[in-house]
């Protein structure tokens, strides 16, 4: 595996720091192995399923596709970075849960995390825009109509 | 130290000199598939990601001047994407909006893929390659950087810097079969540009081949039948035998993702639909499908 590297990564504001790591490993295995933010999921490890999405430096990003060590500099938003505290709920993910959007859960934080990009970037998407935004992210359970429902949900509530 | 995060290609240059079997890391969307994978363990990785010189594009004269390091979201954006409709279009049609944040132009053409988006439509642009290294710079044809599946002449230490095309040449359009249309790896894709000032059609053909392919025949026979005075296509016949020379063209193989025949087929129908839509666009009108290409 070769020597072993220490360096520091900005994640949802904070310092981290990161001792002993592979050169190779990825943004998402640092995350939810060394950092203890395990709500990027890892799925597929080659950017197919969007689980693990992340914002870097604002854009959205598969984590999993991200050199660790190379993202040192960056700003990373992970969907734990997205709400007030550890127990709230950001406005999208409530509704998620109010729409149904959340079924075994596993694809909910980077559909989150999709979303909010989109939502940031263009508040008022049309329905094909939204197909677009989340044509990155895999859910093996809604069929993704709860999902849009609630996508659409958000959108009338920040409007409001 | 393994990983430089060089923010200049003189520093990139000093890093390779440090450590020459590093391996060059643009947006990562197929190095890191690897590395997930466990197929390569690189031994130091160049990141280019912060190097200045490899950002951004800028005009100059009658040419557009892409930075390596420009995204698909970046070719894809209003101003640029006006410029260079169909690397717009080809971009579009690449993974999706997490890997078109990651994936680069200069990524594409150092990984080689038989089926990288962006190739078909540099090839047909006559793009110039422009790779650096300590010892000087170097501009390449396509076909004179990637030579290969996978495989480049890119020397020891080289750096894709560049990539010069015309800017809004003509009408551009784009096609790309997959089994979706998000995340899908092309099967076969097309790009056709018809330079209405140069009286001339440039058709490339990729995912169809080692590499991308000019279909250099059908290019002439086509040029030479169109009524370039009144913007019209030739007949059925001519357009037949246009697309039968596109399929020629190809050198398809069979693979996990689809067949030679089929890809043959397809690469024919492509570039037909596109010559197509570019006349239908150019004289607001649509093409009547001919029973010939079903």
């Amino acid at each position: 595996m070769g020597e072993l590297i220490d360096y520091q990564l900005r994640v949802n504001g904070r310092e981290r720091d990161v001792a002993d790591a592979w050169l190779g490993e990825s943004l998402l295995y640092v995350l939810r192995e060394r950092l203890g933010l395990p709500g990027s999921k890892n799925a597929c490890e080659q950017g197919e399923c969007g689980s693990c999405s992340v914002l870097m430096d604002g854009k959205l990003v598969c984590s999993c596709m991200v050199l660790a060590a190379g993202a040192v500099g960056c700003d990373i938003v992970t969907v734990e970075g997205l709400s007030a505290g550890e127990d709230d709920l950001s406005d999208i993910q409530a509704a998620f849960l109010a729409e149904g959007g959340v079924q075994c859960g596993f694809c909910t934080p980077g559909f989150v995390v999709s979303v909010h990009d989109l939502l940031e970037h263009n508040p008022d998407p049309t329905e094909l825009e939204v197909r677009e935004a989340v044509s990155g992210n895999l859910c093996r359970c809604t069929g993704y109509g709860r999902i849009l429902a609630a996508v659409q949900a958000a959108q009338e509530t920040r409007r409001a | 130290m393994l990983v430089f995060l060089p923010v200049s290609l003189e520093e990139a240059f000093d890093a390779f000199e440090q450590c020459p079997d590093a391996q060059l890391l643009a947006g990562g969307t197929d190095f890191m598939v690897e590395v997930n994978f466990a197929l390569r363990q690189p031994p130091a990785v160049v990141c280019l990601r912060k190097v200045e010189e490899l950002k951004g594009w800028r005009l100059d004269g009658a040419d557009v001047v892409l930075g390596a390091g420009i995204t698909y979201t970046e070719l894809m954006a209003p101003q640029l994407g006006d410029l260079l409709p169909g690397l717009a279009q080809a971009s579009r049609t690449v993974g999706s909006p997490q890997i078109r944040n990651a994936g680069t132009l200069g990524g594409n053409l150092g990984t080689a893929s038989p089926a990288g988006d962006s190739l078909p439509v540099l090839a047909a642009l006559d793009a110039k390659i422009v790779v650096a290294s300590k010892q000087g710079r170097r501009i390449l044809e396509l076909d004179d950087l990637i030579v290969g599946p996978k495989r480049t002449t890119l020397g020891p230490g080289e750096v894709i810097v560049e990539v010069r095309v015309p800017a809004a040449l003509g009408s551009q359009e784009f096609l790309k079969v997959g089994t979706r249309n998000a995340m899908v790896i092309a099967v076969a894709n097309v790009a056709l540009v018809v330079d209405w000032a140069g009286r001339s059609v440039r058709c490339a053909l990729g995912s169809v081949g080692p590499v991308v392919i000019r279909a250099r025949d059908a290019e002439e026979l086509i040029s030479s039948r169109i009524d370039w005075t009144g913007r019209t296509l030739p007949d059925d016949g001519d357009l037949a035998e246009f697309t039968a020379l596109v399929r020629s063209a190809a050198r398809p193989i069979d693979d996990h993702r689809s067949t030679a025949d089929y890809r043959r087929h397809a690469v024919g129908v492509c570039a037909y639909r596109a010559l197509g839509r570019v006349f239908a666009n150019h004289n607001g009108e649509t093409l009547e499908r001919t029973s010939w290409a079903n």
